[in-house]
């Protein structure tokens, strides 16, 4: 959901190219998953089909492609609902995590090593993106900050699932 | 390759209360090692047994294949001095000394003469981003101002190993990065090897590898031999 929007986003900045729009997405959002060029041209066809953008004025571009796309008022209003609505803060309640975890003490297996394992993943993933973080860009820090909290959280929770092992078996195996 | 430091089966108690219940733990030279674990787990006791602050009750230290542990207290004293170098939580500066005084300390500690210690001592403040501040006093800085004193003081006499202990614990995140930042840089490019003791990730991440401390034991993760 979020590339049309922020293919539009990139649009009301200024009327683009799809090889510019590509560019640009891939430098600031695309981080290690730039965007195919056929997912970029297949997804300005559908804002065109639904009147959020059309094709304007026919101009050489950086790449081989002539036609220019020009974000319409409809496509502006979207992006800025889109802007102002708040994402919705994801609850977890059901993280494949906490699932093996609960398996893990229903079938008497060792829940402890798993989450030891885990924590080491984690911790190599922060180390990671910290090297990121190092030696990036200020947009790669902020993109790397904002996995280093979220793998901080999860580590937060496997520590005190830790701490409550035993409580929680009796919990799941009464 | 043999470790430079390391604790093996370490017991250390206060009084009655147990604080290590037989710790291993192998450093090896140049390496960048973050000690973590919940408060009261022990870590900082390793720490303190790896520095030859505190002598184990049972086990061994070793620094460079020798032990350590069995030293009476002025030598150790004097490997302190000479081989490691210190960065605590709240930088522990000498408020009477101005903050090249406080840097230049373990240089003055070895017998260099003052000059050349203040010499050696001002040249880390422009790196650490303190230029000017020199003649400042420990109540005129602020946290994280502070904390990179202490910083340039731990790194100032070019010590093989430096303990850190907390260092950023008492700064904001940002400013706790940076600190981390400057010290890991600092030590790679000495080749300084780095005990680093915390309860925070996200300043473990800055090290090479680390190490779980949990009722006074020490559990590397799946995979890595400690």
């Amino acid at each position: 959901m979020t590339v049309p929007l922020t293919l539009l986003g990139l649009l009301e900045r200024e009327p683009s190219h799809g090889y510019d729009l590509k560019r640009d997405y891939d430098t600031f959002f695309g981080r290690g998953k730039p965007l195919p060029y056929g997912q970029v041209y297949s997804t300005l066809s559908r804002l065109a089909r639904d009147g959020k953008v059309v094709v304007g004025d026919v101009a050489p571009g950086a790449g081989p492609d002539r036609k220019r796309y020009v974000i319409t008022d409809l496509g502006a209003t979207e992006v800025e609902h889109w802007l102002t609505e708040p994402v919705e803060p994801e609850p977890h309640l059901q993280t494949l995590l906490f699932t093996k975890v609960v398996l893990a003490l229903m079938l008497d297996r060792p829940a402890e090593e798993y989450l030891d394992t885990q924590r080491a993943a984690h911790l190599r993933r922060m180390r990671e993106l910290t090297e990121i973080k190092r030696s990036g860009e200020l947009v790669d820090v902020m993109l790397a900050d904002h996995g280093l909290y979220h793998l901080e959280a999860d580590l937060r929770w496997i520590e005190t699932t830790g701490a409550r092992l035993d409580a929680l078996r009796k919990a799941v195996r009464p | 390759m043999s470790p430079m430091i390391e604790a093996r089966d370490v017991t250390y108690a206060f009084g009655e209360t147990p604080a290590l219940r037989g710790a291993n733990l192998a450093v090896a030279a140049g390496e960048v090692v973050a000690v973590m674990g919940p408060s009261g787990s022990g870590k900082s006791t390793l720490l303190h047994c790896l520095a030859g602050i505190l002598r184990p009750d049972s086990g061994e230290v070793r620094f460079d294949g020798a032990r350590i542990d069995t030293l009476g207290e002025a030598d150790r004293s004097t490997l302190r001095r000479d081989s490691f170098g210190f960065v605590f939580q709240f930088g522990q500066l000498v408020p009477e000394l101005t903050a090249a005084e406080n840097v230049a300390l373990p240089l003055l500690l070895r017998g260099v003469r003052r000059t050349p210690a203040l010499r050696a001592a001002r040249g880390w403040f422009e790196r650490l981003g303190l230029a000017g501040m020199e003649h400042r006093r420990s109540g005129e800085l602020s946290g994280g101002q502070a904390q990179r004193v202490a910083l340039a003081r731990g790194l100032v006499a070019e010590p093989r190993l430096l303990f850190a202990d907390e260092p950023t614990g008492a700064l904001d995140s940002l400013t706790g990065e940076e600190v981390m930042t400057l010290l890991v840089d600092a030590a790679r490019e000495k080749g300084t090897t780095v005990v680093l003791v915390t309860h925070e990730a996200r300043i473990a991440a800055y090290a090479d590898r680390e190490v779980m401390v949990r009722d006074g034991r020490v559990n590397a993760p799946a995979g890595v031999a400690s």
